[in-house]
Formats: structure tokens, sequence, C-alpha cells
């Protein structure tokens, strides 16, 4: 895909998304809100381990680096008597720089780690986000901080219900993040990363620079997480420890593994899943005659269960994830309509998806 | 002084089950090269299960011996079942059912006993014995220290006294050479993650009664401290795991007495990120044999 | 005479054109054969088909009359069928001792395994003098020494070598050679040899087989074989 034609794409895609805004009721625009938010990590870990390879369980501790940066800058500018857009910019861009430092020192340590270290590493740092919360006063610990309220800028207040103004923004943000990470996917970066991630020694025969292309995957991994902390802290006001737990953070990854590893399209239907799939497994637990006491114990832990049965058995089945069955689907029937149509000169085509690393068959074990 | 007495010895103790819990991880990593990431929320399944025996029958030593058990059949129930699913052509595929499996196990819990901490008491008196007025073990964790270090001891002794110690340490080596030889690599391999799941249900049980109590979440912080371990040791190293482990476990306690119990997770973040930079292969690894 | 290797129309492939195209021959017991062909021939893949980690898309492989299709790798050693695989196979983290208590695994007698362990300090002398000894410590020609013998704990009746002479100095070959040559000619062991090193395979073998491009060009007494320079120049290079 050209540049060009993924930034129109993206802008299509935002200006669509807008135009959905109108047709939802406020409480679906909040929604949405969320779902933009969780597409900006979903789509940044997607590239991370379905391009360079590396898995990260650590998401939500960035996302809550990009959190804290977006809302501390924010209250700092407030004292500093600079609003309205400036104060939005600036305090996003604080997001992104500081989740990209946090980063940057991650993609440090894990260009030297084998994968399932930098899982660990990862994962023990989203573990001590309430430590580091506790302990670094700004941070208030568990209580967090807490946005001063922001209602939709003068103009519109008379249009749009809040919820709306915050999709929109939210929305616009993931707009920008997952066209930045579709140019680099098929820009020259991309090349890389799938040169490293599917062998290191060639990709560095090739001229290559292995580590710095993992460094880089995760620095720009990271951004797009901190983006997501910043909508997030948009969106619900405030920032704490217990919004980015260990929970999120393995949500985030089933969310990119059903979606399809290294799909875009992909992360924003584990985005969608996200949200939707606990609010939708609440509603028909609702309908059903269950006693209150069951109902407590399934609400919040049934949802998780339906994840978890999901991520393994897409593994199982379907290893691709959703947009890879899609894909499958359609070349499936891309290669029956060919079959139907005069005869052609070449081999059947192979029904298997175009999935990397799964044509060559290996002669069955014995 | 005194208190740096306390600290030691109860790091110590605790470092024990540290050690044994990373131990269940090193076997698992040497037989499959797969970070068992489920290793906690499978051991918490064997917890419940001795604990309802407990319950049941009143004696702490038939839910103990539940617990090795329960552990031992998850363990087996997930090699086969779970396991053939993991793909030997991506790494990530044994991390990503790991982690679809602890979302499962965790949530089943959850809904069949809720998420609310259940006290688990000691069997033995867990108040430090005073010792010339220096307050030092407390009798549970003399049993704790006894029954880690033993059960460390009698694996080691499988593994290098017997014939099917000999074909574990085959097949995790070289599997596809060991079947040539006759070794049947795929029940060693159930046999490996059964003794490794049974050992880390035993060492959760053992640190139960220490923490908050028990609820499906209640052996998370003992899995990545394990996992610290047996990255500190070397995941390729048994004997690593237990020098890790004593590490481990003496700093969280010297943290936790001097800087407060909040801490100690960054402290543990802290020399995770100082060892995989220094020494990514593990502090106590011998000089690395493999793949040289 | 008969075969106590029989392998019959093999055909393996690895997804795209077959390695083996129908490769059929016997191995007579008590024999030693030289299977020689330039890389890429098929050497590999048809010792490891006859060992059982691959599996044939068609044809046949027999020990001793028995079919072996549903017979597993594992099991294929307890039949009496052992393989010395490419790269030697030593397990360096396990002991030369350990190592060859493995190639003994399925002896449940213990002084029968004793005895066979004294036997192969007896044949490999070197081996002896470091038994508690890793196996990344040792000499490559110590490794192949290794490997062949503690195949040989298993008493197996038919051996397959895959390039056994890789990598060591000639006067290590030679002596390994003369070891292997022995032990037929002693006890009746049935030897598949699969080398590149085609003067040296046919210098102890009875009989040669050529393969080239996945099929068997040439079956022939070694010293025939040796002779033939017409098929030296056509299949072998020199």
């Amino acid at each position: 895909m050209s540049a060009r034609r993924t930034l129109l794409l993206g802008l299509g895609g935002l200006i669509l998304a807008i135009g959905l805004t109108f047709l939802l009721d406020p409480y679906r625009n909040y929604q949405l809100a969320l779902v933009a938010a969780y597409l900006c990590a979903t789509a940044g870990l997607t590239v991370l381990v379905g391009l360079s390879g590396q898995l990260s369980l650590g998401h939500a501790a960035l996302m809550a680096a990009g959190g804290y940066g977006f809302a501390l800058t924010s209250q700092a500018l407030t004292s500093a008597g600079v609003g309205g857009l400036p104060r939005f910019l600036a305090a996003t861009v604080a997001a992104a720089v500081v989740a990209g430092v946090l980063g940057l020192l991650l993609g440090l340590a894990g260009a030297r780690l084998h994968g399932p270290y930098l899982a660990g590493l990862t994962l023990t740092l989203v573990v001590a986000v309430p430590a580091v919360a506790a302990s670094v006063g700004a941070l208030q610990g568990d209580r967090g901080v807490q946005m001063q309220f922001e209602g939709v800028p003068g103009p519109l207040r008379a249009l749009i219900a809040l919820e709306q103004w915050q999709a929109w923004v939210a929305l616009a943000v993931a707009a920008v993040a997952v066209t930045g990470l579709a140019l680099v996917r098929d820009g020259r970066t991309g090349l890389r990363m799938r040169a490293v991630r599917d062998d290191e020694v060639a990709a560095a025969l090739a001229g290559i620079a292995p580590a710095r292309v993992k460094v880089l995957a995760f620095v720009v991994s990271s951004v797009t997480a901190g983006l997501g902390g910043a909508v997030l802290t948009f969106v619900t006001q405030s920032v704490s420890p217990g919004a980015y737990t260990v929970s999120l953070s393995l949500l985030l990854l089933v969310a990119v593994v059903v979606g399809g590893l290294g799909s875009l399209l992909g992360a924003a239907l584990g985005a969608v899943l996200l949200v939707l799939l606990p609010w939708l497994v609440g509603t028909v637990t609702d309908m059903l005659p269950l006693p209150s006491q069951v109902t407590q114990r399934i609400d919040g832990t049934l949802p998780l269960l339906v994840f978890g049965l999901l991520l393994i058995v897409l593994v199982a089945c379907a290893p691709g994830g959703l947009a890879g069955a899609l894909t499958a689907a359609r070349a499936r029937r891309r290669a029956r309509r060919r079959l139907t149509a005069p005869a052609p000169t070449t081999a059947p085509p192979s029904p298997t998806a175009p999935a990397p690393r799964e044509s060559a068959r290996t002669p069955t074990e014995g | 002084m005194d208190r740096f007495v306390f600290l030691l010895g109860t790091g110590l103790a605790r470092g024990t089950l540290f050690a044994l819990f990373a131990l269940a991880l090193v076997l698992i990593w040497r037989s499959t090269r797969i970070v068992n990431f489920a290793a906690g929320a499978m051991a918490i399944v064997g917890v419940y299960v001795g604990v309802a025996v407990t319950g049941l029958t009143g004696s702490y030593w038939l839910g103990l011996l539940a617990t090795v058990l329960a552990g031992g059949l998850v363990g087996l129930v997930v090699e086969r079942g779970l396991l053939r699913f993991a793909s030997a052509r991506s790494p990530l595929s044994g991390v990503i059912l790991a982690i679809g499996l602890v979302i499962v196990l965790q949530s089943l819990l959850g809904i069949a006993f809720g998420q609310q901490h259940t006290p688990v008491r000691a069997p033995f008196d867990d108040r430090p014995v005073q010792v010339g007025g220096v307050p030092l073990l407390s009798p549970y964790d003399v049993f704790v220290v006894v029954v880690a270090l033993g059960l460390m001891a009698a694996l080691r002794l499988l593994f290098v006294r017997t014939t099917l110690g000999l074909q574990l340490r085959a097949a995790a080596f070289e599997p596809e050479v060991s079947r040539l030889l006759g070794v049947r690599v795929a029940r060693m391999r159930t046999v490996g993650w059964v003794l490794a799941a049974a050992a880390a249900s035993l060492a959760a049980m053992l640190a139960v009664p220490k923490e908050l109590g028990l609820n499906p979440h209640a052996a998370d912080m003992l899995f990545v401290y394990a996992f610290t371990v047996a990255v500190v040791g070397g995941l390729d190293s048994p004997g690593g795991a237990l020098l890790g482990g004593l590490t481990v476990g003496v700093v969280m306690s010297l943290v936790t007495g001097y800087l407060g119990a909040t801490l100690t997770p960054v402290a543990v973040l802290a020399l995770l990120v100082v060892v995989l930079l220094v020494r990514p292969s593990g502090l106590f690894a011998a000089a690395e044999a493999r793949r040289a | 005479m008969s075969a106590a290797l029989s392998v019959r129309e093999l055909v393996v492939g690895y997804g795209g054109a077959p390695v083996l195209r129908g490769v059929s021959f016997d191995v007579d017991e008590g024999t030693v054969v030289a299977l020689v062909g330039g890389n890429g021939a098929g050497k590999t893949t048809l010792l490891r088909t006859v060992s059982g980690l691959l599996t044939p898309s068609a044809g046949s492989v027999h020990l001793d009359g028995e079919d072996l299709a549903r017979v597993g790798v594992e099991d294929r050693v307890r039949r009496g069928l052992a393989q010395v695989p490419e790269g030697r196979g030593v397990i360096t983290e396990l002991t030369v001792e350990e190592n060859l208590r493995l190639g003994g695994l399925w002896r449940r007698d213990p002084a029968d395994l004793r005895a066979a362990l004294a036997e192969m300090y007896a044949l490999f002398e070197p081996l002896e003098r470091r038994r508690t000894t890793l196996g990344h410590q040792l000499s490559g020609g110590e490794r192949q020494m290794l490997a062949i013998a503690r195949a040989l704990v298993a008493r197996p009746r038919v051996l397959l070598l895959d390039e056994p002479s890789l990598g060591l100095a000639p006067l290590v070959v030679a002596q390994i050679m003369r070891v292997l040559r022995e032990l037929c000619d002693r006890t009746g062991l049935t030897v598949l040899l699969a080398e590149q090193n085609v003067a040296g395979a046919l210098s102890v073998a009875d009989h040669g087989l050529v393969l080239a491009l996945g099929e068997v060009v040439a079956s022939r007494p070694a010293a025939e074989l040796a002779g033939d320079e017409a098929l030296r120049h056509a299949y072998l290079g020199f």
C-alpha cells in the first residue's frame, strides 16, 4: 500500500467513525471512545509481536505511563494558565514521550533477550505499577491522579454531548496512531522488523542491525500504547493503578492474538471485543434467572473465561486469528472461483492463507 | 543487628519456597523450552483442592498430599491436552497458550469460589522463636525450609541417580537423539510436567499461610518472584534455582524490612533488569556448555 | 544369507519434490553396505526414514522380515535397529558413562549392562579414561567413538551410521572402521554406512550402493564399484 493511500484510508476511516458517533447514544459513544483508546494499545502491540516477534505482557504499564504523563502534564499546564487545544496536544505529546522513553529502556533490555525473558520482564513491570504509584509522591498511590472536568468546547456545546466529543477526540488520536503504525509497517522499517523476526542472523548479514530494529519496534509500540493511556485518561478523567492491571495487560495480548498477530484490522477487532464482550456477557447473564450471589461471582469473571477460551481455541485451531481466518476464507473463495473458471495452466492454488511459515510442511514425525 | 538477623532468617525461609517454585519453572524450561507462565494458576488449583481436603478431613497432611497429587494431575492434563497445540515453529505460541490457561483457570476458580481471600492456617506456630532475645524463625518457617529443601534434594537424586532421571535429562537436552536410543521422549516430557506442577503446587500450598490468604490470584506474585529467581539463577540450572531463590528471598526480606513492603515489587523489577542486562544467562549458571 | 534389512520402493518428501524416489535395496546379515553419493543425494533422509524419524509417503522398511511401518522410533531400537545420527548425536551435557548407559536403556539386567559397558571400553580404549568427562569436552574422534559405542551397547543386529568420518582425521577414521569390520566378522553385526568419503567407505564395505538424486543408480560389490571409473566420474566426482 502506498503511503498516500494509507493516509487517505486513515482519514476516511476517521471521518466514517465520526459520522458513526451521530448514530450512537452517549453510552455507546463512551464505549466507542474506550475502543479507540484500547485500539492505540492493541495496534502497537500487534505490530510489536507480529512484526518484530517480541512478546510484551507489560503494555498496560506502558499505557499507565502515558496516562500519568498526560494527567500530570495537563495539571501542570492548567496551573500555568494554558488550556484548550494547546494543553491537550502538549499533554498527549508528553504521554507519548513518557511511554516512549520507558519503551526505549524496555526495548534496550529486550533486544538482548529471548522471547520468554522479555515476557517475564514486562510482566514484572506491570506487576510493579501499583508499587511505583505508591512510592512516587506525585502519582498519589492507589487513589491516582484526578483530572479537572473538561466539557465540550464552546461552539460545539449546543450540538453534541460530552461522550460524543470524547469519542471524537479518542478516534482522532487512534487514527493518528494506527495510520502511523500502518506507515511503519509498510515502509522499510516494517520490512526490517519482519526480516529480524524471521531470521536475525540473516537480517544482520543483509546489513540490518537487529538490536536497533527491535528497540525501534518497542519504542513505536510503546508510544502508541502511551497514546492509548492518554486517551483513556482523557475519557475517564482520571488515572490510577487500578485501571492498568496485569489482567488488562494479558487481555491486550488476547485481543491481538484473537484479532490476528500483525494485523491492524485484527487489532481493531480485538479492541472492540475487549469493550463489547464484557458488556455482552453481562447482558446475557442479566437476562438469565440466576440468584444474585451467582451473578455477582460471574460478573467480571465470565467474560475473562470467554476471553481465555477464545484465545486457546484460536491458537489451537486458527493461528492466524480472526483476520487470518478472514483472509483464508477469501483465498478459498478465490480458489473456488478459479477452479470453476477455464482450467488454469499452473498447479491448483493452495488454499492456505498467506500466513508465513505455515506452508512448508515437513514429513510427519513418526 | 537483631532485626537484620531476623530478616535474613525469614528471607532464607521464603527463599527456599521461591527456589522450589523456580525449580518447577526450570524443569519445564529444560524439557520443553517453554517458560510456564501458567505455573502460578496451575499451582493454585492444587492448593484449592488441598485446602478443601483439609477442610473435609480435618487433616493438614492429607490436604498437603492432595495438593501435590492434584497439582501433578493438572500438570498431566495441561501437558497432554493443551501443550500439543504449542507450535514448535513459534516460540511465542507456548507463552500465549499459557496466558490463555491462566485466564481460564483463574476465572473458573473465581466463578467457583469467589474472589475473596480465604485465610489458610499454618499447621504449626507461625510466631518466631526467640533465641537469646533475638527473634528467629518460626516453627512453621522451619517446617517450610525442611520440606522445600527435602523435596529439592529428592528431585536431585531422582535426576542424577536413577535411570528415569537419566532419561528425563537426555530427553530434555536432545529429544531426537534420545528417541533413537529408545527413550520415550513424549512420556518423559509428561513426567517432567507432572513433577514440576506437583512441586509448584506444594510450594504454593506452603506459601499461602504466609500471604493474605487463598484466592485465585494468590500465586501470581509467587510466580513473578520465582521467574525472577529462575532468571537470576539461570533458567537452565536447577542448582541456580536454589541459590537464586535464597538471594531473591533475602533481598526481598531486607527491602521489606528496611524500606517497606510496597517497594518489594520495584526491588524485584530492579534486580531482574540488572541481572538481565549484566548476565542474561543467570548469575549462577555454569559456564554455558550448551550450544557453545 | 538372508536380508537383515530390506527397503522397498521408498518415497520420502518434504512437501515439494520427493527426496527419495522409489529406493529399494537389501542389506544381508553380517555384511557392511556402503551407501555413497554426493551432498543432497538423500543419504541422511534414507537413514532417518529407516530409523523411523521420518515417515515415508510410500514404500516399506522390513527388519528381519518384519514390516516396521507401525513400529515407532523408540521401539525400533528394541527390535535391534540402532542409528548413529548425523553429527554424532553425543549428548554433550551428559558424561561418557551416562551416554553409554542410555544406549543400554532397555536392558533390565544391570549385570548385562555392566558387561556391555566393559566391552565397549575394551573396544574403544580412549573412552575408558574419560568415563566421567562431559560430552562437550571430548574431541571429535572421541565423540564419534562414543556415539558408535553407545549404539553398540544396545547390541543391535543392524547398525545405521551417518557420515561417521566427517571432520575426523584419517587415522581415527581408519581405527573406527577397523573396529566395525571386526565386529561384523565376529558377531554377525549388519552395518549400513552412509558416507561421502567414498574410497574409505568402499574399502571396508562388502557391497556398495550409489545414491543420486534420490534413486539407487548402482548396486554392486564394493570392490567392483571402487574400480568403475566411469561411475565414479558420473556420480561421485573423483
